[in-house]
């Protein structure tokens, strides 16, 4: 078993959360991980991205190399796009539709869902409106997470277990919400899979 | 087993706390900043009563590390690559005066510039300060080079330098740990004029590192972190060099080798396994992520006619970070690659955070300077940087910390006048109080503009040295009290604040202007760790 995969979004989206869930559960599963995270200068409110591998194998390097990423999973549409030339042609793009438009030259939002349309193989759903639904507005992130659960062949209960490490310090409400988010997102993908 | 999930910078500040460190020393500097804020997050450290606190800037962390090895204890100090430089006097001298207590000086490398302004590598300080050189390839080698480093340095009475990447810096792996050891009890040097560099004993002491020169290429050479592994194919042997073993490892997915491979983590560089690879293979490719310092030391020790590939026939790139797909070319194997990016996608550079007081403080700034005109505003390194970005476009320099007090009085000396300073709280006491002393004496026709938010923004918000300080800091290197301004940075008080501006910069001596307002970032943290502190 092997995963190579790109996070991706803007300074401050909660990247790091996502990649700390799918760690926590790849070493509870007695998986080896590398995970490569942005820290510094970019963070303030620039493009971010981190490569996270898990393998039943050693793993050589802290990079995926070029086209030979399995997924990105993306809390922002148009850097899910920036890291094409990463992704192996059979790979999925699992991406946020909501833009965070923090630059005057944001390209047009149609024209961004058309070229999201065009990948072979996309989960593409509004995360910002589901955590939203469910009074969570920050558990977006792992509304995205949730998406990407059908991809990771991972347990989901360890994925949940994972929710419940990280957030064990801001008490069971935010918990709770953020399994909620989990699985609205795992359900919205599980759908668009099968279709 | 006790594995740890842990960064690169983690693993060190774990292998230190657990190598019997005794005090960490260090200026944040980004990729380097997060091994100190694990000791001073690790309760472990605390129990240990473990000193960490940071320091005003990385020459003070050197020489106070230096001190703590003199007085028999195990002493780390940390710094990201330019820091190295500000700290170069003292690591330089300590080679020289050598230590006592084990000391190991941390330097993290930022190729490709993700967060510096050059991509300098710290194994050309260790070299010239002649010392041993420890590069490691993964987070459990930096956790475990720590300890042993620590033993190095004990052993021969030097000072080791660790050094990272950016890339290492800041991946995370497992770890396993090893035993504890127990912190040194505190002893005096055996000769007391060891670290009395007069000349006369300098010479005693250098003949000393010289000498010793013999026994660190004996370690080298007998070091269980360099490796040769045989390959079958001769017409090519590959040297790699710290982390770009691992690229090199990624383009052999079943570990098998096809050449001859030399991995090289620590220096100088081990001769015997060196000069097998010479004698057993026709060429040789150099793989090193920064500087091509071991191709440069090949020529040194091998004479020529031997065949070196790397950065310097462009069979590596010259400049920038090394990845497996750039190892893979360089070796003749095929290249590998997703789609193209999207025309559609526009870059999306870092920039001051929405409500950031620096914001306000260049909008006043920009109303001022049209009335002379552009090209005056000298700054330095923070994240006020930014502001040279549009839509401020403020300020006109960034060299080094401390550098706009500097250059805005050398600007003045030269009849750029007035020539205004830009530089934050913790960059004014990292490097600034010098040059402002330098203008006070000189009366020159400047204004600075030292912006407090009350913290070391740029790499997450350390505590500020500064805090508190700063009006009887500038008080007394001798500014005069009526020219020293602290102006709120809020919109609502923009054309006051614009007043005293035009006031001060039309002042023909030293003004400082000091906007006070804290960064919004520390704020949101605060008010984040109190709802956090309600939920437990």
């Amino acid at each position: 078993m092997k995963k190579d995969i790109i996070l991706a979004g803007v300074g401050g989206q909660g990247i790091i959360t996502i990649a700390a869930a799918i760690g926590f559960a790849a070493i509870e599963a007695g998986l080896h991980l590398k995970q490569s995270e942005v820290h510094g200068m970019s963070q303030r409110g620039g493009e971010v991205s981190s490569h996270l591998r898990i393998s039943d194998k050693e793993i050589a390097s802290d990079l995926i190399p070029f086209g030979k990423a399995d997924m990105i999973i993306s809390v922002e549409p148009m850097e899910a796009l920036r890291y094409l030339p990463n992704l192996s042609p059979e790979g999925w793009v699992i991406t946020n539709t909501k833009p965070f438009i923090n630059i005057p030259n944001y390209p047009d939002y149609e024209a961004l869902m058309s070229e999201i349309k065009k990948l072979h193989h996309h989960v593409a759903l509004d995360a910002d409106e589901m955590a939203h639904e469910l009074k969570s507005p920050r558990s977006a992130n792992i509304v995205i997470l949730g998406a990407a659960t059908p991809f990771l062949d991972i347990d989901i209960l360890k994925l949940e277990n994972a929710i419940r490490t990280i957030f064990r310090s801001k008490g069971d409400n935010v918990i709770e919400t953020n399994l909620k988010a989990l699985h609205a997102g795992k359900e919205f993908a599980d759908r668009e899979v099968v279709a | 087993m006790n594995k740890l999930l842990l960064l690169g910078d983690e693993a060190i500040a774990q292998g230190a706390i657990d190598a019997g460190l005794s005090g960490i020393y260090a200026y944040p500097g980004t990729p380097s900043t997060e091994i100190t804020e694990y000791v001073q997050r690790s309760k472990e450290a605390r129990a240990k009563n473990i000193r960490s606190s940071w320091s005003v800037n990385e020459k003070t962390a050197m020489e106070a590390a230096l001190g703590m090895s003199y007085a028999g204890k195990r002493a780390m100090v940390c710094m990201k690559h330019v820091g190295l430089n500000v700290a170069a006097d003292p690591f330089i001298n300590s080679s020289i005066t050598g230590t006592n207590g084990g000391l190991i000086v941390v330097s993290a490398d930022d190729p490709s510039m993700h967060s510096s302004q050059n991509e300098q590598d710290s194994r050309f300080f260790g070299k010239f300060a002649m010392i041993p050189i420890l590069e490691p390839a993964n987070q459990q080698e930096a956790y475990d080079m720590v300890h042993y480093g620590f033993d190095i340095s004990e052993k021969y009475k030097v000072p080791v330098l660790l050094r990272i990447t950016t890339r290492l810096a800041h991946s995370r792996a497992g770890v396993n740990r090893k035993n504890f050891r127990e912190q040194n009890n505190g002893s005096l040097p055996k000769d007391l004029r060891q670290f009395v560099l007069l000349p006369a004993i300098a010479r005693k002491r250098y003949k000393i590192l010289l000498d010793n020169q013999q026994n660190f290429d004996r370690e080298s050479n007998e070091s269980c972190f360099n490796q040769y592994f045989d390959g079958e194919d001769k017409s090519l042997g590959i040297l790699a060099s710290g982390i770009a073993y691992n690229y090199l490892m990624e383009n052999y997915p079943d570990g098998k080798m096809l050449h001859p491979v030399l991995k090289i983590c620590q220096y100088p560089l081990p001769k015997n396994h060196v000069e097998r690879l010479a004698k057993e293979c026709e060429e040789i490719l150099v793989i090193e992520e920064g500087y091509p310092l071991i191709e440069e030391m090949l020529k040194g020790f091998l004479g020529y006619g031997l065949k070196v590939k790397g950065r310097f026939d462009g069979t590596v790139p010259r400049a920038g970070e090394l990845n497996p797909n750039i190892v893979a070319v360089s070796m003749g194997l095929k290249d590998t690659t997703g789609n193209p990016v999207p025309s559609i996608v526009t870059t999306r550079p870092p920039s001051l955070c929405a409500g950031c007081p620096h914001i306000d403080s260049v909008l006043a700034l920009n109303d001022v300077i049209p009335q002379y005109s552009n090209g005056r505003v000298f700054s330095d390194i923070g994240c006020y940087t930014l502001s040279a970005l549009p839509p401020y476009e403020t300020i006109n320099s960034c060299v080094d910390m401390g550098a706009s007090i500097t250059m805005a009085k050398g600007a003045a000396d030269a009849g750029l006048i007035p020539a205004i300073a830009v530089i934050g709280d913790s960059t004014f006491t990292h490097s600034g109080i010098t040059g402002l002393l330098d203008a006070v004496n000189d009366k020159s026709p400047i204004t600075i503009f030292i912006l407090d938010n009350a913290t070391t923004a740029m790499t997450g918000g350390q505590k500020s040295a500064a805090t508190g300080k700063i009006e009887d800091i500038c008080r007394g290197v001798g500014v005069a009290p009526e020219h020293i301004h602290v102006i709120n940075p809020l919109k609502k008080h923009h054309e006051e604040n614009k007043k005293i501006i035009q006031e001060e910069v039309a002042y023909m001596g030293v003004s400082v202007i000091i906007p006070r307002r804290e960064c919004i970032e520390t704020q949101k943290k605060k008010v984040r760790e109190k709802s956090k502190s309600k939920a437990v």
